[in-house]
C-alpha cells in the first residue's frame, strides 16, 4: 500500500514535469504552428546551466534562479537569429532545422562541458524524507518538484486566462492571421511565447537535474515524451497537456513499478522478465497509438483553428 | 526522368557512373576505407530512397523509417543467430516481417493527418525499438552480432567487398527503377493525386486510404531490405539502429537531397553521410557545423540540392 502512494507520488512528479516541458512545446506548436524538436535541447542546457551556475555561486537557489534567466535569453536569442524566420514554413522545414538544432547544442555542450556528465548535489535541506502520511516518507525534493511544479502550472493558468498577455496568447492559437490584422505585434508577441517555453523547459531540466545525471543527450528521450503529451493532450491545448502530462507521468512510473510483478501471475518467470521491460516502456506509446487511432485530434482539442 | 539535359539530370547520371566505378578506383588507389564507407552510403541510399516514396510522392511525413531498417536487420540477426543461415530464407524473411509491420502500422496510422501521422509513426518506431532493447535472448539493449553474413549458395559472397558493394548498389538501382515505375504508373499518379487533394480524389472514386496503404507497405518493404543489407555490412543489429533520431537521420537526408525528385534522396545520403565523415576527421564536434549547415539549407535552399540543381537548369 505504502508503495502504491510512494510510486502514485513519484508519477504525479514525472508528469509534472514533463507538464513543464509539454506546456511550452504545445505553446509554440499551438500558436506559432512551429514543429520545435530542439526543445529538449532547451531542457538539457538548463540541467546544464544549473549545474554550472549551482557550482559558482555554491547555493541551489541562487544558481537554479540564473538557470532559468540563462535558459530564457537563450530560447530568445534562438528565436530572434533563426527560428522567426521558420514560422509559416513546412513542418517538415522545421523539423529538418531544429533537428540540426540539437546536432549543434549536443557538440556544443560536448566541447564547453565535455563528454563526461555532470552531476548536481542537493543542499542537505533537500534531502531528508519528509513523513507525508504516517508511515510513508517522501523525499523532500521531489515533494518540491510536485509544488513548484503546481505552483507554475497555476501561474500559467492565471496567466493565460486572466491577463491580457494571455488574452493575445490564446488569441493568437485560435487565428493568428486575425490578432495581427489588429494590430498586436505579433513577432513581439511569438519572442515572448518562445522565451516562455524555453524557460519552463529551461525548469524542467534544472528540476530533473540531481535526480537523474546531467548529461548530452538527456533531451531527446524526453522531448519525446512531451510530443506524445501534446499529441493525446490535443495540440495547443495547456489543459490538455497538463491532464495527459499526469496521466502519462503516473502510467508510466506505475507500468515500470509494477508491471513486472502483474506479469509474472500471468506468465513464466523467464517471460515475464523479458515482456515486463518493453511492455512498460512501450506502455505510453501504445496508449498513445491508441488514443489517437480513437480520437485523431488527441483528448481535449483546442479551438479549431 | 524526362530524358531532358538538365543538370539535375546530369548529375544524377555523373552519380550512378561514379557509384559504379568505385571499386575500381578503391582497387587502383588501395583506399579501401572509401569503399567501406560507400557501401554505407548506399544503403542509407536505399532506405531514404523508400522513404521519399511516401514523402516525397504520397505526402506521408513518416518519422518511423527507422524502424524498417531495425526489423529487416533483426530478421536477418535473429535467423543466423538460430542457424539458418541461407541468404534464401533470411531476406524474404526480412521483406516479409517489414511488410507485416509496414501493414499493421499504416493501417492504423493513416487514420491521421498531418502532425499526427508524423507522431503516431514515431510512436510505432519507438515501440519497435524497446521490443528490440527487451530481446535479452538476442542481446538486448547491446546489439546482437552477426558472425555469419547471409550465404547465397555460392552464387554471391556477401564477405567480398566488392561483391557486397555490389549487391547493394544493384540493390540500390533495383530499388529506385520499381519507385520510378511505380511513380510513373497509374497506382503512382493516383497517389499522388491524393497527395495535392484527397477530397477530390475521393470524390471520383478512389479509395485514397487503399492506395496509400498499399504505397506505405512497398516502402516499409524497401526500407526492410536496405536493413537487411546494413546488417549484413555491420556484422552487428541493434535497437539503436531503430532509435528516433535515426529516422530523423533519414528524414534530412530525404529532405537535403530533395523531397519528390528519384534522385535526390541518394544525393541526400551520399552529401549528408560524406559531409558527416569528413567533419568528424578534423574536428571532433562535427554538430557545430552539421547542425547549422542543415539550418542553412533549409532557411535558403528550398527544395533541397535537387531543387537548387534545378533552378540551374539550361532548358
Amino acid at each position: 500500500m505504502y508503495l502504491v502512494v510512494e510510486q502514485l507520488l513519484n508519477g504525479l512528479q514525472f508528469g509534472l514535469l514533463l507538464f513543464l516541458l509539454a506546456a511550452g512545446l504545445t505553446l509554440v506548436f499551438g500558436i506559432m504552428d512551429f514543429v520545435n524538436l530542439a526543445h529538449g535541447s532547451l531542457y538539457m542546457m538548463g540541467a546544464y546551466f544549473a549545474a554550472t551556475f549551482v557550482a559558482w555561486t555554491g547555493s541551489f537557489v541562487l544558481g537554479a534562479l540564473m538557470a532559468l534567466g540563462a535558459t530564457l535569453l537563450l530560447g530568445i536569442a534562438l528565436e530572434y537569429v533563426a527560428l522567426r524566420h521558420l514560422y509559416g514554413r513546412d513542418h517538415l522545414d522545421q523539423v529538418l532545422a531544429t533537428f540540426g538544432l540539437i546536432l549543434f547544442f549536443n557538440d556544443a555542450v560536448r566541447l564547453i562541458w565535455g563528454p563526461a556528465g555532470l552531476a548536481l548535489p542537493l543542499p542537505a535541506w533537500l534531502t531528508v524524507p519528509v513523513q507525508i502520511i504516517p508511515g510513508v516518507y517522501y523525499p523532500a525534493y521531489r515533494l518540491m518538484i510536485i509544488v513548484v511544479a503546481l505552483a507554475v502550472a497555476a501561474m500559467l493558468y492565471l496567466v493565460v486566462m486572466r491577463t491580457r498577455i494571455g488574452m493575445l496568447i490564446r488569441a493568437g492559437a485560435s487565428n493568428r492571421e486575425m490578432i495581427g490584422a489588429l494590430g498586436i505585434n505579433i513577432k513581439l508577441l511569438f519572442t515572448l511565447v518562445f522565451g516562455l517555453g524555453a524557460a519552463l523547459a529551461g525548469l524542467a531540466g534544472l528540476m530533473q537535474a540531481p535526480i537523474l545525471t546531467v548529461q548530452i543527450g538527456m533531451g531527446e528521450n524526453i522531448l519525446i515524451l512531451a510530443f506524445v503529451i501534446i499529441v493525446i493532450g490535443g495540440i495547443g491545448s495547456i489543459r490538455g497537456a497538463f491532464m495527459a502530462a499526469i496521466f502519462v507521468g503516473i502510467i508510466d512510473t506505475m507500468g515500470r513499478a509494477f508491471l513486472p510483478d502483474l506479469l509474472r501471475k500471468v506468465l513464466s518467470g523467464a517471460a515475464a522478465s523479458t515482456a515486463a521491460p518493453a511492455l512498460s516502456s512501450m506502455l505510453i506509446y501504445l496508449l498513445m497509438a491508441i488514443i489517437l487511432v480513437l480520437r485523431p485530434e488527441g483528448l481535449f482539442p483546442a479551438a479549431r483553428r | 526522368m524526362t530524358g531532358k539535359l538538365n543538370v539535375s539530370n546530369a548529375v544524377a547520371a555523373l552519380m550512378c557512373a561514379a557509384l559504379m566505378l568505385l571499386p575500381l578506383y578503391s582497387a587502383v588507389t588501395g583506399n579501401i576505407f572509401i569503399l567501406t564507407l560507400f557501401t554505407r552510403i548506399v544503403i542509407f541510399a536505399l532506405a531514404a530512397a523508400s522513404l521519399n516514396l511516401i514523402m516525397g510522392y504520397g505526402g506521408m511525413m513518416s518519422f518511423g523509417h527507422a524502424a524498417y531498417l531495425g526489423i529487416g536487420g533483426y530478421a536477418v540477426g535473429i535467423l543466423a543467430a538460430e542457424g539458418i543461415g541461407s541468404g534464401f530464407i533470411q531476406w524474404p524473411v526480412a521483406l516479409a516481417v517489414s511488410a507485416l509491420f509496414a501493414l499493421l502500422i499504416g493501417a492504423l496510422s493513416l487514420r491521421t493527418r498531418g502532425v499526427y501521422f508524423i507522431m503516431i509513426t514515431l510512436a510505432f518506431a519507438q515501440m519497435a525499438y524497446y521490443i528490440a532493447s527487451a530481446l535479452s535472448r538476442y542481446g538486448g539493449d547491446d546489439g546482437l552480432t552477426v558472425y555469419k553474413r547471409s550465404d547465397f549458395a555460392g552464387l554471391i559472397n556477401l564477405s567480398d567487398r566488392n561483391q557486397f558493394y555490389y549487391l547493394c548498389l544493384a540493390c540500390l538501382f533495383g530499388g529506385l527503377y520499381l519507385i520510378w515505375r511505380i511513380v510513373n504508373s497509374r497506382f503512382g499518379l493516383v497517389v499522388q493525386g491524393v497527395r495535392s487533394n484527397e477530397q477530390r480524389m475521393q470524390a471520383i472514386g478512389f479509395h485514397a486510404n487503399r492506395y496509400r496503404l498499399v504505397c506505405f507497405v512497398i516502402s516499409g518493404t524497401i526500407c526492410g531490405l536496405a536493413g537487411a543489407l546494413l546488417a549484413n555490412n555491420t556484422d552487428f543489429v541493434s535497437p539503436a539502429v531503430m532509435y528516433w533520431t535515426r529516422s530523423g537521420d533519414l528524414m534530412v537526408m530525404v529532405i537535403l537531397g530533395g523531397m519528390g525528385s528519384l534522385f535526390g534522396p541518394v544525393i541526400g545520403a551520399i552529401v549528408y553521410l560524406l559531409l558527416e565523415e569528413l567533419l568528424s576527421q578534423f574536428t571532433e564536434y562535427s554538430g557545430l557545423i552539421l547542425g547549422p549547415v542543415l539550418l542553412l539549407i533549409v532557411l535558403f535552399a528550398r527544395g533541397g540540392i535537387m531543387g537548387l540543381l534545378g533552378r540551374m537548369r539550361r532548358g
